[in-house]
């Protein structure tokens, strides 16, 4: 897919209430500045549109300067923002120290000539402002120095504390202007935090901001934790726990603490994974040796089964329509992938390759399955299209598995081990150019990737008079 | 932290001889080095070369206890790499599992699954969900009432040996054979 960073058609995202960060439009709340005017220089068409080919990966990553918010942790919301926009291979933001401009407000443009001088494709300036019923109002411009005209402008209203998740706020913005794709930063990831020795391993299940800050252990380690994974309401997870004599499945909120066993069931649980509306979870039930994939309803908690041959049937994932399922099964002899309708009608194996395909993730877009894929002595992370074609490998390593989808379908995070060493979550772009480990550098299995933790209702500089698409 | 049954579960690995689970003492787990020739208590399966797992002091158990069927039988049996078939070379223990289940009733026991390392956290569990069946089927087999054996996998969870080796991974592909109750 090609993409005109440039976007000659204004793109208006969802109008989705935010909870947390009350987002208003920027000609909202930006208007009646004294010095409003000055801020809207005529644009000066100067240059062509930059292209990105996203699918190809990043050549070379878009050079962005980000300067320092003015305000209470304005320098740290840059701060924080630049690394999200770093991480993800896109962006190369500018080291501040060569900036020839400063003090930039948000009521003046930049000096264009200033930045282009400094290589800045884009220039990205905020400001923190009380306001009287204590919270903040964080208000930011981005600006093509090239062209001389405003990509967007915007502003959230939020509690001093919460100044961690504006960045992130901002930077989904600026990755969905510059992109055409949305963001996400402003997620968290659910994951098993190990520690220990490898015979005496402590599990413990724990939520970590996306990019790695404000851990939190959310068991206590005297349950083995496996596979936890979000609804699409990202207060609402699902995970699994072994006990020295049971194996359980816990529907846990996030915001109460309360947990919920799933149920008793004739046989042990495991692999459960939410439907996209939240109103099912799929998992598989061993019976006698025999594990097939159930669905249960989580309003009458009645049970469907959807598979029944003799082979091993675990590793349920829905389509985000929730028409269908993938999952994984050793039916024919080794470890496949297959799809089946919601219904368990229509089961027909999709993966091609030799090895075993496990651990199957249907993509948030709909377009990819994720899987772990094992041969040769090395295990990898690879997509595939839901038919089947097109499979190609992102990752592979001595040991890693489990790949979970970003919201924005465009990375996958998974947990990689070093031979003999520890376990550690990793992320992978769609290109597998962009791989690193992931903010979070501590030890830790099975992450899984909230949704976005609510909708900004961006207007993305449409409607100022120095909009580069006015 | 850790619970007690817990603690009990890995002191009885570790030292692969302890009286009851249940009473076990906390003490600090000497884990397996993969060193060759040290585990004296170790039942000499799948072979020599895979012990390092210190023990000892501790005789044989009393008729009918937990130590007995530890020591003197065995509860571990090993299966070959991506199989669940008990393999010929585990006939004896399991024979000797049946003897000693039938000679003591009351008892009932628990069959673990565990699988090694190399595989993927679900597929492992049901792997080794047909390790465990494989084994109940076993002593169903040879006698044992199918009501006093209940079946558990561990997947890839319960590793018994240390370190990224054939030897480590050959001992943690295995199905154990836990006494829940009825012991002397």
């Amino acid at each position: 897919m090609r993409l005109n960073l440039f976007l000659s058609t204004v793109c208006v995202l969802g109008l989705a209430a935010t909870t947390l960060v009350q987002a208003q439009s920027a000609t909202q709340s930006l208007n009646g500045g004294p010095s409003q005017q000055q801020a809207r220089q005529q644009p000066a068409q100067n240059g062509g549109p930059i292209e990105v080919e996203i699918d190809q990966g990043v050549l070379r990553p878009f050079q962005i300067a980000v300067a320092p918010f003015s305000g209470q942790n304005g320098a740290s919301i840059a701060e924080v923002l630049s690394g999200d926009l770093r991480r993800s291979g896109f962006f190369e933001p500018i080291n501040p120290a060569s900036f020839i401009e400063t003090g930039l407000t948000l009521a003046n443009a930049p000096n264009f000539p200033q930045w282009t001088q400094i290589g800045a494709q884009a220039v990205l300036y905020g400001s923190v402002t009380p306001r009287p019923d204590g919270r903040n109002d964080v208000g930011f411009r981005l600006y093509d120095p090239y062209r001389q005209c405003q990509l967007v402008s915007y502003n959230f209203i939020a509690t001093p504390e919460q100044w961690r998740r504006i960045a992130h706020k901002i930077a989904d913005v600026v990755y969905q202007r510059m992109t055409g794709e949305s963001g996400f930063f402003d997620s968290r990831i659910i994951y098993v935090a190990e520690s220990g020795t490898e015979l005496n391993r402590l599990s413990r299940l724990a939520i970590v901001d996306q990019d790695g800050y404000n851990p939190v252990f959310l068991t206590d380690g005297s349950e083995i934790i496996l596979t936890p994974r979000f609804s699409s309401n990202p207060d609402e997870i699902v995970y699994m726990a072994l006990g020295e004599d049971y194996s359980r499945i816990y529907l846990y909120n996030l915001t109460t603490g309360r947990r919920e066993n799933l149920g008793e069931f004739d046989g042990q649980p495991l692999a459960p994974r939410y439907s996209p509306d939240g109103s099912k979870v799929a998992f598989s039930i061993i019976r006698g040796g025999n594990t097939d994939v159930y669905v249960m309803d989580l309003q009458t908690r009645r049970l469907s089964r959807l598979t029944s041959d003799p082979g091993i049937d675990t590793s349920p994932s829905f389509s985000p329509d929730g028409s269908r399922l993938v999952f994984n099964s050793d039916r024919s002899g080794t470890p496949r992938l297959y799809v089946m309708n919601a219904d368990g009608s229509g089961q027909r194996p999709i993966s091609r390759g030799g090895g075993s395909y496990t651990a199957p993730a249907w993509s948030p877009r709909g377009d990819l399955i994720a899987f772990t894929k094992s041969g040769g002595g090395q295990f990898g992370i690879g997509v595939m299209a839901p038919d089947g074609s097109g499979e190609r490998m992102l990752s592979r390593s001595y040991f890693e598995e489990g790949p979970s989808w970003a919201p924005n379908g465009r990375y996958l995070m998974f947990s990689r081990q070093t031979r003999g060493g520890d376990t550690n979550l990793w992320m992978v772009d769609l290109s597998g150019r962009v791989i690193a480990q992931s903010g979070y550098q501590g030890r830790g299995s099975d992450p899984a990737w909230s949704p976005l933790l609510d909708e900004t209702s961006a207007n993305l500089g449409a409607g100022d008079p120095d909009a580069c698409d006015a | 932290m850790m619970t007690a049954s817990r603690t009990a579960k890995v002191v009885l690995i570790g030292l692969s001889v302890v009286a009851m689970a249940a009473c076990a003492p906390r003490r600090p787990v000497e884990g397996a080095t993969g060193e060759t020739g040290t585990g004296t208590n170790v039942p000499a399966y799948p072979g020599p070369g895979t012990g390092g797992i210190e023990g000892g002091g501790i005789g044989a158990g009393a008729p009918g206890s937990q130590q007995d069927f530890v020591v003197n039988v065995g509860d571990r049996i090993y299966f070959d790499l991506d199989s669940y078939s008990v393999s010929p070379e585990a006939y004896p223990r399991l024979d000797a599992q049946a003897q000693w289940l039938q000679r003591y009733p009351q008892v009932t026991v628990r069959i673990e699954g565990n699988a090694d390392e190399r595989g993927t956290r679900e597929y492992n569990l049901a792997l080794g969900a047909r390790r465990a069946e494989s084994i109940r089927n076993y002593l169903i087999e040879r006698g044992v009432s199918a009501g006093r054996i209940d079946t558990i996998s561990f997947g890839k969870e319960r590793p018994i040996a240390q370190g990224a080796s054939e030897e480590a991974w050959a001992r943690n592909r295995n199905g154990h054979t836990a006494i829940v109750s009825g012991a002397n």
